[in-house]
């Protein structure tokens, strides 16, 4: 028989059961009384010595079922009648436990697809990203891309190393389409060969760059992105082989990367290859981002042993030109941090998604808290059950596990809304996309997440199920039944369970508060930083990029340049306009070269400091609002004719003259053969990478120079961002007029990456916000769910002991002392759990220094205000109950007994 | 106070003696007490009810099967005979209990030689 037909055959088998025993009593009746004994006495006999019939019945049933699994059948039913019977607890609790679970679920979503899933390359554990720092070099040191490879040091890795199975570095740019719909400016990025090798990932259609795409002057190429395939080609596959217009000049394509596809985390639309000429490459040209694949075995620290190794070929191999020092280098001790290529995408966002995914928790645990309270409210008023139970036979393991079957199912249900909840607000989180929060389009809710939810719903059911389980379905049960229905004041430990909850959610709320306070904090610090420039909301942002294949003569590029600000200065509500070669925090990849002045003396074996430099026209500073603190700004009539001017900012200008008035009339150059640049403006410092990190030294070259990248001809900048200002910037209406004013000037300019300012420094302070608001959600949850914690257990004590009270207003106690004693007990709750807080809080808040800015982890004020909001707060929730306490008729209360 | 003699069975003891029984002939429920207790010489004190659980656990561990007929005394009753994988049971059950008594007898003649 299988079990099945068991199963559904037991009814039949059970009555048949009954039928078999009842026979064998008649029989054995039967021959009793055939042997002379009389039928009653004959029917006592046969049934003393068959024994308990329904005992017997019950076990042989028994022999039919899975015990343990039956039981908890039976205790899931009973739990899920019991919830049904008080709906109002089974609402508020599994609102609570759906809320947490669904903010934990949806965090570790955000983790588990950042942090913890493999990047979308096979094998990507093999992946590193070759970074390298320079401690030697100045005024490099300190930022986080550390030192990029140059082309040579490119050529010498992938050639020399022992460790890599395959080499690769790449940069990213923008390239102007033509020939397909409007002109467009799209996001380029440029491989070296060796690149889609170490990735890995095949191409969706036609195929990778070959090593002779990447001859300079040979077959131009190009690869597209998935999207973009999809968007200007429809998906065809016949794209492969079709020649494209891109920066004027034809170019095949040749393959389609596959949906999903990044070069680490970079969107692209092209990929170029970089077609480096071997020939005229010197040792310098730091800009390019290298990725490499460990052999099977390797380790990083094999492969960091290897390119210390290389470096000293490096040097030997290649030169900056006749007459100077390779070996300069090695007073820049550059050395090898190669780190997982993880690592580098994920960046610095890894510990401040751990910090949310902690107080999340703590959230958590809060929400425990309150639900363990309102099972134990519960439990207390079903003791007399419990104990009846008890009474009747029902061993206290079976209680606690029906109490437990209880806590169990509340977990489940609530994890099943709060995935619907996590489910809505990662589509959100998606949706708002913020910024710096790498590899958003591939969060999801996934099996594992699902585990995590699973898992935290059973663990956080047992969690608060065992508090009053274990309380008052242990083996003690029996005085309850003497006692219930008594109106004794309860003794102290019959409250201690409960206060013990309230002071840890009073705790733990103090601590997600002050991590919250601390962020506020940071913020405002953060807004009161100078940035360099005012009004960010009123200044238009468009950048326009004039390639050669377009525009020959540099000087013509800087005309048209002009040409649009004046048509742009002429449309309505424009105050001003200029443009700049990169504007503050717009995130490129900035340039970073010597600069020399003409009064210092360099050492031939040293490399001088490197400053930041870029080109704005003139204009910039006043457009921008940007002070100039002495001096003057450049002219037009100076940059038409080459006047050798430069600005420069205040801080090197302290650094290299002592005030910013001595640098007015001092002579500066970036290279040897570059005329001196006298210096005539001094501006204000400009945080250039964003509020949090320091203001670095600063260059302002104008945009059209003799030699402009290096000795050569005059040259202008051909890619730049132009800024107007204008109480219409961001409408719609306003940025049609700014476009046509463009294309009245030369229609085949592509307009791109059209802002306000606003954004821009939005985005810089993106990580401090996002932290902010996810603190904030936290804090706010902690501090409801502390306050309905407090009120609960006040309350409830209150309703308790209103005989008391009533005795002690019978006895003469003012409406006054009552009210008091109560806010007391409160009080002294609250105090507790605020000084535990503050305890666990000083260890807590240093997991977020790295997040901090302008305000210790330990700040006073922070912590105080915190410290005593909370205690208010925890009053204010006492005293209605307290007021309900004062109000007690002692008449009423005494009638009771 | 308790009678000395009556002692509980070993477990499993009272499946071993339904599967002898059977194994001699079919049976239905009240015959196999009477049997038992009539081939013990009431040596054995067993609860009758006891029986009956006992016979449900052989039915689903398939050593015996049920069907119902008609007894002597012209009851509709069930009557059990023993499987083949019963029979194997017994077997089994039967020389290892025979291993463990004469066990315990050396045991308990220790010193009386």
């Amino acid at each position: 028989m299988s079990w099945l037909t068991q199963l559904f055959s037991r009814r039949r088998l059970y009555s048949e059961l009954s039928e078999e025993i009842q026979a064998h009593l008649d029989e054995k009746i039967e021959e009793l009384v055939a042997g002379g004994m009389s039928r009653e006495e004959a029917s006592h006999l046969a049934r003393r010595e068959f024994g308990n019939v329904g005992l017997t019945e019950e076990s042989s049933r028994e022999a039919w079922r899975w015990p343990s699994v039956e039981d908890s059948l039976m205790d899931v039913n009973y739990a899920l009648r019991t919830l049904r019977h008080s709906p109002m607890f089974t609402v508020v609790g599994l609102l609570t436990i759906a809320i947490g679970i669904g903010a934990n679920a949806g965090v570790f979503s955000v983790v588990n697809s950042v942090l913890l899933k493999p990047l979308n390359y096979p094998k990507a554990e093999e992946l590193v990203a070759l970074h390298q720092t320079a401690p030697g070099a100045a005024g490099l040191a300190d930022f986080e891309n550390g030192l990029l490879l140059s082309p040579s040091m490119y050529f010498t890795y992938a050639e020399q190393n022992r460790t890599f199975q395959s080499l690769g570095v790449w940069v990213t740019g923008t390239a102007n389409v033509t020939g397909l719909a409007e002109p467009e400016q799209v996001r380029a990025a440029y491989v070296s060969d060796g690149l889609f090798q170490a990735l890995g990932t095949p191409p969706e259609v036609g195929r990778w760059f070959s090593a002779a795409d990447q001859i300079p002057r040979g077959p131009e190429t190009v690869m597209l992105s998935y999207g973009y395939w999809q968007r200007r080609f429809g998906g065809d596959r016949a794209v492969i082989g079709r020649n494209m217009m891109v920066d004027s000049r034809p170019r095949e394509v040749v393959g389609v990367m596959p949906k999903g596809f990044q070069f680490v985390d970079a969107d692209f639309d092209l990929v170029g290859p970089l077609a480096f000429e071997r020939g005229k490459l010197i040792l310098a040209g730091f800009g390019f981002h290298g990725i490499a694949r460990l052999k099977p075995g390797a380790t990083i620290a094999d492969a960091n042993a290897d390119i210390t190794r290389m470096l000293p070929i490096w040097m030997d191999s290649w030169s900056n030109g006749p007459g100077t020092n390779p070996h300069v280098y090695e007073t820049w001790k550059i050395t090898p941090i190669l780190r997982p290529l993880k690592q580098e995408v994920i960046g610095n966002v890894g510990e401040l998604l751990w910090v949310v995914m902690g107080t999340i928790g703590l959230v958590m645990l809060i929400a425990c808290a309150n639900v363990a309270n309102l099972m134990l409210v519960r439990v207390e008023a079903r003791q007399q059950e419990l104990a009846v139970r008890a009474a009747l036979g029902a061993g206290w393991t079976r209680i606690v596990r029906g109490l437990l079957v209880e806590s169990v199912i509340l977990g489940l249900m609530g994890g099943v809304i709060g995935i619907g909840l996590a489910y809505a607000g990662v589509r959100f989180l998606v949706t708002i996309g913020p910024a710096n929060l790498p590899r958003l389009d591939e969060i999801s809710i996934d099996v594992r997440t699902l585990g995590f939810t699973l898992v935290l719903s059973v663990v956080s059911g047992l969690l608060f199920g065992l508090i009053p389980a274990l309380k008052y379905a242990g083996p003690r049960t029996s005085f309850a039944l003497r006692s219930a229905g008594r109106t004794i004041s309860a003794s102290r430990e019959r409250y201690r369970a409960r206060n013990f909850l309230v002071v840890g959610q009073v705790a733990m709320a103090l601590v997600l508060l002050v991590s919250a306070g601390l962020m506020i904090r940071t913020f405002e610090a953060l807004r009161t930083v100078e940035p360099g420039f005012t009004d960010a909301q009123h200044l238009q942002l468009m950048r326009i990029s004039i390639p050669d294949s377009l525009i020959q003569e540099p000087e013509r590029v800087t005309r048209i340049q002009h040409g649009i600000l004046d048509k742009l200065a002429a449309t309505p509500g424009v105050k001003s306009a200029a443009f700049a070669s990169e504007m503050p925090m717009e995130g490129f990849d900035s340039a970073w070269d010597e600069i020399f002045a003409e009064d210092k003396v360099y050492s031939a074996d040293l490399i001088a400091p490197l400053r930041l430099y870029k080109y704005v026209s003139p204009g910039f500073l006043r457009t921008a609002g940007t002070k100039l603190v002495a001096g003057r700004e450049t002219t037009w009539s100076e940059v038409y004719a080459l006047r050798p001017v430069v600005m420069i900012s205040e801080n090197l200008a302290r650094e290299m003259w002592g005030t910013p008035s001595a640098a007015i009339g001092k002579h500066l150059r970036e290279f040897s053969n570059m005329p001196w640049h006298e210096v005539i403006g001094v501006v204000q410092d400009v945080h250039e990478k964003g509020v949090q990190e320091r203001a670095p030294e600063t260059v302002y070259w104008p945009s059209l120079m003799s030699n402009l990248y290096g000795p050569g001809p005059v040259g202008a900048v051909r890619a730049v961002t132009f800024a107007i200002r204008s109480d219409r910037a961001g409408t719609e209406a306003f940025l049609n007029e700014v476009r046509q004013a463009v294309w009245s000037v030369n229609s085949n300019l592509p307009v791109a990456s059209v802002r306000t300012m606003l954004e821009v420094y939005g985005k810089s302070l993106a990580r401090t916000s996002f932290t902010l608001v996810m603190l904030g959600i936290a804090g706010a949850m902690a501090l409801t769910l502390g306050i309905i914690g407090i009120y609960g257990v006040i309350s409830y004590t209150v309703s308790q002991r209103q005989h008391e009270i009533g005795i002690r207003l019978a006895l003469g106690a003012q409406g006054g002392d009552v009210l008091q004693m109560v806010l007391r007990q409160g009080a002294k709750l609250a105090l507790v759990g605020v000084a535990i807080g503050v305890c666990a809080a000083f260890g807590l808040t240093q997991l977020m220094r790295n997040l901090l800015f302008g305000v210790t982890a330990y700040d006073p004020v922070t912590f105080a205000v915190v410290a005593v909001l909370l205690v208010l707060v925890a009053l204010l929730a006492c005293y209605i109950p307290a007021r309900r306490a004062m109000l007690v008729d002692p008449v009423v209360a005494l009638r009771y007994e | 106070m308790k009678k000395t003699a009556q002692r509980d069975l070993f477990p499993g003891t009272l499946e071993m003696m339904i599967l002898r029984m059977l194994k001699r002939q079919p049976l239905h429920g009240y015959a196999l007490v009477q049997h038992i207790k009539r081939t013990s010489q009431d040596l054995l004190q067993i609860e009758e009810g006891s029986l009956y659980p006992a016979l449900q656990r052989l039915l689903k561990a398939e050593l015996v099967k049920a069907e119902w007929g008609v007894s002597s005394s012209n009851r509709r009753v069930r009557i059990y005979r023993l499987t083949a994988a019963g029979a194997k049971h017994l077997q089994r059950e039967v020389s290892s209990f025979e291993r463990m008594l004469e066990g315990i007898t050396r045991v308990l003649a220790v010193g009386e030689s």
